[in-house]
């Protein structure tokens, strides 16, 4: 059994979903409460990897990432090497691949929320921001439970990103979907069934724990 | 300069508001006009919620709103009530309440928590959750959750029109409460000129997006130039106190100077203020003082003016001997038939009264 791709996996997918909350909740937000007229440009911009290849996106963080792309520059000027075929690039890559998976619904949540409850915080002297952590978070909590359930199993799920910048390096970058793919490959079906057979189960408790969790503490705003 | 100055423009495709207005900083305001007239807005506007960019607000001196100035709503020592409840449903009843009360610094509490909860009859609610309650019940929340921050003016945008006609009823009385008790100043926006007879002691009638008039309610209802005084169910209010109760026919007397009224027995001491409503549709007038009518609510007048209101209606104008006044819808032929015209004096019998 390659419990070292499984540990490896799971550790990807609890830090990208962690920085995936970080990072969206402030771009959910101002996509939700914006008037500027960029917000659907930069809406579609966040929603590029849902229609992107994997492929596509692997490729050009290839080469922003490598030591001739800018972002590759970069690293190597502050003396960290380069993103490529290391775990912390593969977190940049599923970062980037699963932030719709965890924009879209909270940003749909916040939405839900309406301006009024906003209002009636303004009106009882609640600072903008003691309303953003007092009525919205609370508020959009299913929303922040389904982004981070799907941005947690679409970073399980990836393969294609990871296999063009992380490579297959055991310990580093061999998550499970690649681990299952160099199974095949070598024709060892059994172990590949293992792993496979793994994923099937955990995928569909996931997605009934989120359905069952959504209804217990969906309270949907009137 | 003390009471609320307002001053505000603004545009909205074709609505325009230009008004310009001030009030003093004690008793019930009543912003009242037809949907559309932007009460609302005008309300929104001094609360902060809505920036007109042209304009100034200021409440005793202090400026919430001027030329490139603008005193974000957090920032304003307002009460605001919402037409919809609108309490925070992930919070309970009781920390709905809190949470404006928390926002205010100890020294600035003017009410006390448990003043505010039994003024309003919510202290056996506050242990519910805010989706099991009535319409009447969450709003008597919602004031007194923005009674907790201590205004210095309460702002109501219609708070009784989501409510059915019991529920109207029910709460009515607890704010007449606040306004007897508090002593906050409050502007209050209303459709219903009986909401607006009932609690208001000053109105502003806006119509538009203009101001068409403002002053003391009881003489803004009976003007015979403005639109409230040809409604089907046009009123005057007459203010006077409890002067004696009669326990053999179960009357209470409300007196005022120049006449006295009686009214179904009430439960209010003698010398309470009460305040009376009196429709023009039950006003007769009559020359001479008749005893054998079965009408005793008879007051001595002077008609002050007249309007035509159709070929066959018209209606007067009536001052009593302290200058309140009086509305009296009566047929033209009567009015001609006795002669009836400015400046004569005449008794109006009155058939019904609500005390209010």
């Amino acid at each position: 059994m390659d419990w070292q791709a499984v540990w490896l996996t799971l550790k990807l997918a609890t830090i990208t979903t962690l920085i995936l909350l970080l990072v969206g909740t402030p771009i959910a937000w101002w996509l939700a409460r914006s008037r500027s007229a960029w917000k659907e440009v930069i809406a579609s911009i966040v929603a590029l990897p849902l229609v992107l290849p994997p492929s596509v996106i692997g490729f050009y963080l290839l080469l922003l990432l490598g030591p001739n792309g800018p972002v590759g520059a970069f690293t190597q000027a502050l003396g960290l090497g380069t993103l490529p075929f290391t775990f912390p690039g593969l977190v940049v890559g599923s970062v980037l691949y699963s932030l719709p998976f965890v924009v879209q619904p909270i940003r749909n949540a916040f939405e839900a929320i309406g301006n009024r409850p906003f209002e009636v915080a303004a009106t009882l002297r609640a600072s903008p921001w003691q309303s953003f952590y007092e009525i919205a978070l609370p508020l959009a909590r299913p929303g922040f439970l389904t982004g981070a359930v799907l941005g947690f199993a679409h970073t399980v799920g990836e393969f294609g990103v990871v296999l063009m910048i992380g490579g297959n390096i055991p310990g580093e970058t061999k998550v499970i979907s690649v681990a299952i793919y160099d199974h095949v490959e070598a024709l060892e079906f059994q172990e590949a069934h293992l792993l496979s057979a793994g994923m099937l189960v955990f995928s569909f408790i996931v997605v009934a724990s989120m359905y069952v969790l959504e209804k217990r503490i969906g309270v949907k705003p009137s | 300069m003390s009471g609320l100055q307002v001053e505000l423009k603004h545009s909205l495709g074709d609505f325009n508001l230009n008004v310009s207005f001030s009030t003093q900083a004690s008793g019930v305001t009543a912003l009242f006009g037809p949907s559309g007239c932007g009460k609302t807005t005008i309300l929104r506007a001094i609360a902060g919620l809505l920036n007109t960019h042209q304009g100034q607000v200021s409440l005793n001196g202090q400026q919430w709103q001027a030329d490139n100035y603008f005193l974000p709503a957090y920032e304003r020592p307002i009460g605001y009530v919402f037409q919809e409840a609108s309490l925070f449903q992930h919070l309970s009843v009781r920390k709905n309440l809190e949470y404006g009360w928390k926002n205010i610094p100890q020294a600035k509490r003017h009410l006390k928590f448990d003043d505010v909860v039994e003024l309003l009859g919510i202290g056996e609610l506050l242990k519910r959750k805010t989706v099991k309650l009535s319409g009447g019940e969450r709003q008597r929340i919602a004031i007194a959750r923005a009674l907790l921050t201590s205004p210095k003016l309460l702002l109501m945008d219609e708070p009784l029109s989501a409510l059915d006609h019991g529920s109207k009823q029910a709460i009515l009385p607890y704010l007449d409460s606040l306004h007897d008790e508090l002593g906050i100043p409050s502007l209050y926006v209303t459709h219903d000129p009986n909401e607006a007879a009932r609690l208001a002691d000053e109105m502003v009638l806006l119509d538009k997006g203009k101001l068409l008039a403002q002053g003391k309610a009881s003489k803004l209802l009976t003007r015979l130039d403005l639109p409230l005084a040809e409604f089907d169910d046009a009123a005057a209010i007459l203010d006077g106190f409890v002067s004696a109760h009669d326990d053999t026919y179960h009357l209470s007397w409300i007196s005022m100077h120049g006449g006295r009224i009686a009214v179904s027995q009430v439960n209010r001491p003698v010398g309470k203020h009460a305040r009376v409503k009196i429709q023009a549709k039950d006003v007769s007038l009559s020359l001479k003082l008749h005893s054998d009518t079965s009408i005793f609510n008879i007051l001595p007048v002077t008609i002050i003016d007249t309007h035509d209101i159709n070929e066959s209606q018209l209606i007067a104008r009536l001052q009593l001997q302290d200058e309140q006044t009086l509305l009296a819808r009566i047929t033209r032929r009567s009015a001609i038939t006795l002669g009836l015209k400015e400046g004569i004096q005449v008794y109006a019998q009155v058939k019904s009264v609500a005390l209010i």
